[in-house]
């Protein structure tokens, strides 16, 4: 118990029973989910309201979004081995265990740049294209460079949280804090695979 | 009670599992039949009620915290509905009737 001690017959109990780094996660995650839900009801504004929305995706592009969730979700399991780990403290497994997380995220955006670059080199730019309504291209890089970035910010937070762990700098809450958020950014790829890639499909 | 301790490691195969498996489903459904906003979005949301639930282990928290993260953030993404009326607006081409 942190707050035990001095002070601890006068304070109030906490309500959440958390501690509050892990509540300001939660908040900035919360925070962080009705920012995408706004980038993706702006990117459902402009594709309801374009007569010419292009259908771009072929099988490719969807089977290769399918390995993207593959690996995202994967290594949701794989930080989930990382947090067990930090609370049997054992930092080499934990430390191990973050790094093939942030492995497992790097692969997923150099897939996802292997898929920008191949759109990019059909014509795709931020405001034109050759198929339809200029504003795909910002769309669509709005919302997934959205995503890589902030996959990009989780790998490398989890190699300092992790790395820092293994040394002593940290402890076993702020791997699980960081968990959470890695948790986060595969819970926004569940919702762009449908709306972003699935609902362009080539038909 | 800590978060995750009641969660054991074999219930978080099985969600890893079942969260592949929809994915899947979502993109054979799509390809077979057209992607339906409507079933793709129940679909995502399965799926993320999982993730949040046991990845996150939200369920493991005090339901205080549930009441104080949930319903907040559906207020706000549902409130965020009202701007369909003007792209359907948009779409036509012509204002709202005075």
């Amino acid at each position: 118990m942190e707050h035990a001690g001095h002070g601890a017959g006068v304070m109030e109990e906490r309500p959440f029973a958390i501690p509050s780094s892990k509540l300001v996660m939660w908040l900035f995650i919360i925070s962080d989910a009705c920012t995408f839900g706004a980038v993706l009801f702006a990117y459902g504004y402009i594709r309801n309201s374009a007569a010419d929305w292009p259908l771009v995706f072929e099988a490719g592009s969807i089977w290769n979004s399918l390995v993207m969730t593959f690996i995202l979700v994967s290594s949701s399991l794989t930080v989930l081995f990382a947090v067990k780990a930090a609370r049997s403290d054992d930092r080499a497994a934990a430390f191990r265990w973050t790094l093939i997380t942030a492995g497992l995220g790097v692969l997923f955006t150099v897939l996802h740049i292997r898929e920008w670059l191949s759109l990019i080199g059909e014509g795709a730019r931020m405001f034109q294209n050759p198929w339809g309504a200029p504003m795909f291209g910002a769309a669509f890089f709005s919302v997934t460079g959205l995503h890589m970035a902030h996959v990009m910010g989780g790998v490398i937070a989890l190699l300092v949280v992790g790395s820092g762990y293994k040394a002593g700098r940290y402890a076993f809450r702020h791997v699980e804090i960081w968990s959470l958020y890695w948790h986060f950014v595969d819970l926004v790829w569940m919702f762009v695979v449908p709306l972003i890639y699935l609902l362009n499909m080539k038909r | 009670m800590s978060a995750q301790n009641s969660n054991s490691m074999g219930t978080t195969y099985i969600v890893y599992a079942v969260i592949l498996i929809i994915a899947v489903i979502q993109v054979v459904v799509a390809m077979a039949m057209g992607p339906s906003l409507g079933r793709m979005l129940i679909l995502a949301v399965i799926q993320g009620y999982l993730a949040v639930m046991f990845f996150m282990h939200l369920r493991d928290e005090k339901p205080t915290l549930r009441l104080a993260l949930i319903p907040g953030t559906l207020f706000v993404l549902v409130m965020l509905n009202m701007i369909w009326a003007d792209s359907f607006r948009l779409m036509v081409m012509r204002p709202f009737a005075k």
